[in-house]
C-alpha cells in the first residue's frame, strides 16, 4: 500500500512553491514518513522555520506551523519548547537562513541542548533571492555576488554543530531519499538538540551558475559525494577528499535543557 | 486586612506588575538599566511554575517571548534603547501576526550606545516607528514606582485585548528610583485574557474578522492547528499577495487601536481648569513639572500639568482641546524634541509651544520649568 501524505498536508496548500528539480519537496517527504513513523500527533508537533525557500515548509504540513523571520526559527522554536516542553518541536530551514543570519540562534540552540530538531536543508545558495552565496556556497564556486568565483570559505554544518554542542548530528542528501526519513526519526526521538544537514540541490540558482547541465547531474553529484560513515572510517585522507560523510555523525547523552530547567523549577519551589 | 507595602524599584515594580498579570514566561538579555527586570523575574518565575531564558542576544528574547505567546502563555521581555533598536525586527512580527507581548524598555540615551546609566525619554519615537510598515503601537510612559507596576498590568490586558506588543517605557529615574509601593490584592485591578476560540478547530481561522477587528487566538499545542507568518497573510493566516486581503489586514491592524483610543488613552489634568498656561510631559520629568506648577500657583501664575500616561497612541483630541484653552504649553522633555512634536501637530498653531529639552544625562528640573513659564507668560 502506497504510503499516504495527504493525511499530513494541508487541503489546497499543494503545489508548494518550490522549482522542478529542487530537492526540498524530497527531504519533506522524509520529514513526513519520520512524523508518521514516530506516531507524533499534529496538535502536539510545532514545525518552525525562518525565510527562505526551505522555510515555506511549514505552511504545507497539517501541524501547528510557525514561519518566523530570518534566522530566527531556533528562537522562536525556543519559546515555544519552554513554554509547552510536552510539545515535539521540529525546525526546518535552509544554510544561508540557518547559518548566516541565524548562526547566534543556532549555535546557542545547539549549546543548550533543547530537546528540538533542526533539519537544515544546505543547497550552498540564497535560492529565494536568487541566488547570492551563503557561508556554506564552496570556494570558488559562483554566485550572483561572486561573479569572479567565491573568496569565501564554508561552514562545515555539521561539525559547527558538534562544537556548538549539539547532542545528535546526521548528515543525508537529497539524493537519499530514503535515508532521510530515518535519520529525521532517529533526531526526533534523541533527547536534546538534534541536526540533520541533508544536502540539497538548487538547479535554478546554484546549478546553472556551476556548470550542472541538469538536475540529474546536480543529483548524481551528491550520490557520488556521499560517504557513509561506516565506509569513511575504512577510508584514507586521500580518498576522502572531495567526499562527505553521511549517517549519524555524532551521538552523545547529555541532560536536555527544558529537563534543566524543571529542575531549576524545583529548586525555586522548595 | 492590611495591604502588603514595599519599598521598590521601579524595574522591580514592573517585574511584580507582570506577576501580578498572570505572566508565565519571560525571555531575555542584559541590558542597562533594565536588568534587574530580568534578575526578578529569574528568581519569581519558577516558582510559580513560570519559564525564564535568557537568550543569546535581543533579537532572540523577542523571538522567544512570541513563540512563547503563541502557546498560550502571557509573555514579557525588558531592554532599553540599544536593545529596542535590535528588536524591532521582531516587533514588527508581533505586530503582523498579531502576538500579545509585553516589552518593558527603559529608556536611557542614545543614539547607539549613548549613555547606558543616564537617564533620557528619547525612546518614545522609536515605540511608535522603529519598526518598518504600518503597524499600531501602544506605549505607556509611567512616573512613579507604583504606576510602573499598575501600568504593566494594563500593557498585558493591552496586549491580550488588542492582540498586538505593548510597551511599557518607564525612564532611568522612574525605573532605578525607590518608592513605597502598595500591591493591589488578587482581583483589585482588572486582569484580561485574550480571547479564545469558540468555533470547532476545523474552522479556526486566526484572523477571523467576522469576530471583529480582534480575532481570536487559539493556542499551539491545543485542539487549534493552524499557521503563523510574518508575511502579509489572509484571515486563515497563510501568506497572501491578493491586493483587497492585503490592504484589508493592514488597515484593520491599524483600526483596531485607532478606532478604540477612549480606551487605551490615560493622562492625568492636574489644575489646568483656569490655567492659562499648561505643561504636557510625562515619566519623572513630569514630578518636575508638577513641582514647578505649584511653585508658578505660589506666584499668582495660572499654570497646570498635562501628564501624559499613554505616550502612543497620543491624546490627540485632548491636547487639540487644551491647545484651544491655554496661551501657551510648555513641553520638557530628556530628548530634542519628539514629544514637542505632536503637541506642536496637536496645537495646530493655537497655542505657543515652547520645549525644554534635554539630553545630558541629567533630570530637568523644576527651576528650568519655571523660568520658562515666566518667560512664556
Amino acid at each position: 500500500m502506497s504510503f499516504d501524505y495527504d493525511k499530513y498536508i494541508r487541503p489546497g496548500k499543494l503545489p508548494h512553491i518550490w522549482c522542478p528539480g529542487c530537492g526540498h519537496g524530497i527531504v519533506m517527504k522524509g520529514l513526513i514518513r519520520a512524523i508518521d513513523t514516530l506516531g507524533l500527533q499534529k496538535n502536539n508537533t510545532a514545525i518552525v522555520s525562518g525565510i527562505g525557500c526551505a522555510s515555506r515548509l511549514p505552511g504545507y504540513l497539517d501541524c501547528c506551523t510557525l514561519h518566523t523571520a530570518h534566522g530566527r526559527a531556533a528562537a522562536f522554536a525556543t519559546g515555544v519548547k519552554m513554554a509547552k516542553p510536552e510539545m515535539d518541536v521540529i525546525l526546518v530551514g535552509g544554510d544561508g537562513d540557518g547559518t548566516a543570519i541565524g548562526g547566534n540562534h543556532f549555535i546557542h540552540a545547539c549549546r543548550r541542548n533543547i530537546d528540538m530538531t533542526y533539519i537544515i536543508m544546505n543547497n550552498s545558495i540564497y535560492g529565494m533571492t536568487g541566488g547570492q552565496f551563503s557561508p556554506c556556497t564552496p570556494t570558488g564556486a559562483k554566485a550572483s555576488t561572486t561573479p569572479y568565483g567565491n573568496p569565501d570559505p564554508a561552514f562545515d554544518v555539521a561539525k559547527l554543530a558538534i562544537g556548538a554542542g549539539a547532542t545528535f548530528v546526521a548528515r543525508g542528501t537529497a539524493y537519499h531519499a530514503t535515508q532521510i526519513d530515518k535519520l529525521i526519526v532517529e533526531a526526533i526521538q534523541h533527547k536534546g538538540f538534534s541536526v540533520v544537514e541533508i544536502l540539497d540541490d538548487c538547479p535554478t540558482t546554484y546549478g546553472r551558475r556551476n556548470k550542472f547541465k541538469s538536475v540529474i547531474e546536480m543529483m548524481n553529484r551528491l550520490k557520488e559525494i556521499a560517504v557513509p560513515i561506516k565506509a569513511a572510517e575504512k577510508m584514507s585522507a586521500e580518498q576522502l577528499e572531495g567526499k562527505v560523510i553521511t549517517g549519524v555523525l555524532y551521538k552523545e547523552v547529555r541532560p536536555h535543557y527544558t529537563e534543566e530547567y524543571a529542575k531549576v523549577i524545583a529548586r525555586a519551589s522548595k | 486586612m492590611a495591604k502588603k507595602v514595599a519599598f521598590l524599584q521601579g524595574n522591580e515594580a514592573a517585574a511584580q506588575g507582570a506577576l501580578y498579570a498572570g505572566c508565565t514566561f519571560f525571555g531575555g538579555y542584559p541590558i542597562t538599566p533594565s536588568t534587574e527586570v530580568a534578575e526578578v523575574m529569574s528568581a519569581e518565575l519558577p516558582k510559580i511554575g513560570g519559564k525564564f531564558i535568557q537568550m543569546e542576544d535581543e533579537i532572540g528574547a523577542m523571538a522567544s517571548i512570541i513563540g512563547a505567546s503563541l502557546t498560550g502563555a502571557k509573555v514579557l521581555t525588558s531592554t532599553s534603547g540599544p536593545g529596542l533598536s535590535l528588536k524591532q525586527e521582531l516587533i514588527g512580527y508581533a505586530c503582523i501576526a498579531e502576538t500579545p507581548a509585553v516589552i518593558i524598555n527603559v529608556m536611557r540615551g542614545g543614539p547607539s550606545t549613548g549613555m547606558p546609566t543616564g537617564p533620557s525619554q528619547s525612546d518614545v519615537m522609536c515605540a511608535k516607528w522603529g519598526t518598518h510598515g504600518d503597524h499600531a503601537a501602544i506605549c505607556l510612559v509611567p512616573a512613579s514606582v507604583q504606576e510602573v507596576f499598575e501600568e504593566t498590568v494594563r500593557a498585558f490586558n493591552l496586549a491580550e485585548k488588542y492582540r498586538m506588543p505593548v510597551m511599557v517605557m518607564p525612564d532611568e529615574i522612574v525605573a532605578h528610583m525607590r518608592e513605597r509601593i502598595v500591591f493591589p490584592e488578587p482581583g483589585e485591578l482588572e486582569v484580561i485574557n485574550r480571547t479564545a476560540p469558540t468555533v470547532a478547530p476545523a474552522d479556526y481561522k486566526p484572523y477571523d474578522t467576522s469576530f471583529g477587528d480582534v480575532p481570536p487566538l487559539a493556542a499551539f499545542g491545543s485542539e487549534y492547528r493552524f499557521h503563523v507568518t510574518g508575511l502579509n497573510k489572509g484571515q486563515d493566516g497563510f501568506p497572501t499577495t491578493k491586493a483587497a486581503w492585503v490592504q484589508a489586514e493592514e488597515e484593520r491592524q491599524v483600526r483596531k487601536v485607532d478606532a478604540n483610543i477612549d480606551d487605551i488613552v490615560t493622562f492625568e489634568e492636574y489644575l489646568l481648569d483656569d490655567a492659562e498656561v499648561a505643561i504636557v510631559a510625562f515619566g519623572s520629568t513630569s514630578r518636575s513639572a508638577r513641582f514647578a506648577v505649584n511653585e508658578a500657583r505660589k506666584q499668582g501664575i495660572k499654570a497646570g500639568l498635562f501628564r501624559i500616561k499613554t505616550f502612543w497612541p497620543f491624546p490627540d483630541k485632548q491636547i487639540s482641546a487644551l491647545a484651544g484653552k491655554v496661551k501657551a504649553i510648555i513641553t520638557p522633555e530628556m530628548n530634542l524634541g519628539m514629544c514637542t512634536g505632536e503637541v506642536t501637530r496637536c496645537a495646530a498653531g493655537r497655542a505657543t509651544v515652547a520645549g525644554i529639552f534635554r539630553v545630558d544625562g541629567e533630570p530637568i528640573n523644576p527651576g528650568q520649568i519655571l523660568e520658562k513659564i515666566k518667560e512664556v507668560m
